[in-house]
C-alpha cells in the first residue's frame, strides 16, 4: 500500500474542471430535448392516439428496458453501418441523442403520472371556458404536472449528468475520458478516479441545492 | 334564446336525464331545485359537454347541436357560449385571481393581454377583490375563490351562465357574499341557469323555478307558484323537507 499523492490530485483538479462545461453542455442539451420529447410522449400516453399509442409504448419499453451504454453503442457504432448519412455524426451529438432518447422514456412515465395527478377540476375548468386540448395541456395541465414531477425530473437530470461519463466510450474526451487519459499516463488510477468521483459528487450536490430552491419556487403559488 | 329538447343522459343503465325539454328566454333566470341525485348538475354539465349526453338537441344562440353526433367544433362552440361556475370553485391553481379571469380572454378569445387585464381588473373591483388580484387560489378563502370563479365566468360574456350549486361547498359565513355577487350578475340581465338548495335565494332571484325529480322536470313556473302553491306531491314533499 502506498500513500495518496495529494499534490498530483490537486494538479489534476484544474485539468478535469476544464471539462465540466462539456459535461454540463451534454447533460443540459440532453435534458432540454428529453423534456420536450418526454412531454410529447406523456401527453400522447394520456390522450392515447390510435396506432401512435402503440408505438409510444414500444419506444418507452425499449429505452427503459435496455442499458444506456448499449443504446449509445447502437447509435454511434451500429446505426451508421445501416444508415449511411449517420457516419457524419460526432461523439458528442451521438451522446446527446442517446441521453435524450434514454431519459425521455423514463421522464415520460413520470410526467404521465404527474398529469394524471392534476385534479379533475382543473381539466373541467379548462374545458368549461372553451379551451382546445392543446391549450388546456399547455396552459393549465402541464404547468401543474411539472410541479408535481419536478423532484423526479431533477433526479433524472442528475442521472443524466453522471450518464455523460459514458460518452468517453464514444471517443469523446469529456471529464471521464480526460481522467482516464491522465491516469493512463501517470499510472495513478486511484487518485485520478477519486478526483473525478469527487467532482461529479460536488456537481450533483450543487444541483441538489438548486433542486430545493426550485421546489420552493414552484410551490409558491400553492402556499396558504 | 336557449332551447333544450329531448336531452338524455345515461350512466350505464341508469337514466340520469330522461328526455329533458327546457327553453330559456334571453335574460331569464331559471333556478333548478330537486332532491340530490336527480340530474340537476348533470343537466348543467350536459349543456357544455362536461358530461356528454347521448341524445337530444341543444340550441344556444345561433348554434344548434345534435347531442348524438356532436363534433369537436360544436362542443367547443357550446363551451364558448356558456360559462360555468363550479361547486368546488375549480380555479386554475397555477394562476393568480387576475390571471384566472384573463385566461379565457387571452387564450380562447384571442384578445390582447392589455385589454384582458383591464377587463379582469374591472371585474375584480366588481367582485370586491381588487386587493386579491395577485393572490393565488390557495391563499384565498372559499368565498373569495368562488367570487373569482364567478368573475371568471362573467368575463366570458357568455350567452348563458351555468351555476352548479355554487354555495354548497362553502362555510356558512361565506354564502352571503357569493349570493350577493350572483344578485349583481342577475341585475345585468344575464341569462342564468342555477342549481341551488338556497330556497330563499331562489324565491328572490328566479323568474322561473324548475323542479326536477328522477331525471325529469316535474313542475315549473314562477317562484310564487312552484314554491308557495306546489301541485305535484313529490315537490310538496321536497319543499317540506328543505323547510
Amino acid at each position: 500500500m502506498r500513500a495518496l499523492d495529494f499534490s498530483y490530485m490537486l494538479g489534476l483538479v484544474p485539468v478535469l474542471v476544464s471539462y465540466i462545461p462539456l459535461t454540463l453542455f451534454m447533460a443540459g442539451a440532453g435534458m432540454v430535448f428529453a423534456l420536450i420529447l418526454a412531454s410529447a410522449l406523456a401527453v400522447e400516453r394520456v390522450v392515447k392516439v390510435p396506432v401512435l399509442d402503440g408505438l409510444v409504448v414500444l419506444f418507452i419499453s425499449f429505452f427503459r428496458g435496455t442499458p444506456l451504454l448499449v443504446q449509445l453503442f447502437l447509435f454511434y457504432y451500429g446505426l451508421p453501418q445501416v444508415l449511411s448519412f449517420l457516419t457524419q455524426i460526432n461523439g458528442v451529438t451521438a451522446a446527446i441523442m442517446g441521453l435524450t432518447l434514454h431519459f425521455s422514456a423514463y421522464m415520460a412515465e413520470s410526467i404521465r403520472a404527474a398529469i394524471a395527478g392534476v385534479d379533475r377540476s382543473q381539466w373541467e375548468a379548462a374545458q368549461s371556458i372553451g379551451m382546445t386540448q392543446a391549450q388546456m395541456m399547455r396552459r393549465i395541465i402541464l404547468p401543474q404536472a411539472g410541479r408535481i414531477a419536478a423532484p423526479t425530473l431533477v433526479n433524472y437530470f442528475i442521472d443524466m449528468i453522471k450518464g455523460t461519463s459514458l460518452a468517453f466510450t464514444l471517443g469523446v474526451t469529456e471529464m471521464m475520458g480526460a481522467a482516464q487519459k491522465e491516469a493512463a499516463g501517470s499510472f495513478r488510477y486511484f487518485e485520478a478516479f477519486l478526483v473525478i468521483a469527487v467532482l461529479y459528487w460536488i456537481i450533483v450536490e450543487i444541483l441538489s441545492q438548486g433542486q430545493k430552491r426550485l421546489e420552493i419556487h414552484l410551490n409558491k403559488a400553492y402556499a396558504r | 334564446m336557449i332551447g333544450i329538447q329531448g336531452l338524455t343522459k345515461r350512466f350505464g343503465d341508469t337514466v340520469v336525464l330522461d328526455a329533458i325539454d327546457l327553453d330559456i328566454a334571453d335574460g331569464e333566470r331559471v333556478v333548478v331545485i330537486g332532491p340530490s341525485g336527480t340530474g340537476k348538475s348533470t343537466l348543467l354539465r350536459c349543456l357544455n359537454f362536461l358530461d356528454a349526453p347521448q341524445a337530444g338537441t341543444i340550441r344556444i344562440g345561433d348554434l344548434t347541436v345534435d347531442a348524438a353526433q356532436a363534433t369537436r367544433q360544436q362542443i367547443l362552440g357550446l363551451r364558448r357560449r356558456t360559462a360555468f361556475v363550479f361547486q368546488n370553485y375549480a380555479l386554475f391553481a397555477n394562476k393568480t385571481a387576475k390571471q384566472n379571469i384573463m385566461e379565457a380572454l387571452v387564450t380562447v378569445q384571442g384578445r390582447p393581454v392589455q385589454e384582458a387585464e383591464a377587463r379582469a381588473t374591472e371585474i375584480l373591483a366588481q367582485t370586491g377583490l381588487a386587493d386579491k388580484a395577485e393572490s393565488y387560489p390557495a391563499a384565498l378563502s372559499g368565498g373569495q375563490q368562488q367570487r373569482v370563479g364567478i368573475g371568471r365566468a362573467m368575463a366570458l360574456g357568455a350567452d348563458l351562465m351555468l351555476f352548479d350549486e355554487p354555495t354548497s361547498a362553502l362555510d356558512p359565513e361565506w354564502v352571503g357574499e357569493v349570493l350577493d355577487l350572483m344578485r349583481q350578475v342577475a341585475e345585468q340581465r344575464q341569462t342564468m341557469l342555477i342549481v341551488t338548495h338556497e330556497m330563499q335565494f331562489a324565491r328572490e332571484i328566479a323568474d322561473r323555478v324548475v323542479f326536477m325529480d328522477g331525471g325529469r322536470i316535474v313542475e315549473q313556473g314562477p317562484p310564487s307558484q312552484v314554491l308557495d302553491a306546489p301541485q305535484d306531491e313529490r315537490l310538496q314533499r321536497f319543499l317540506r323537507r328543505v323547510g
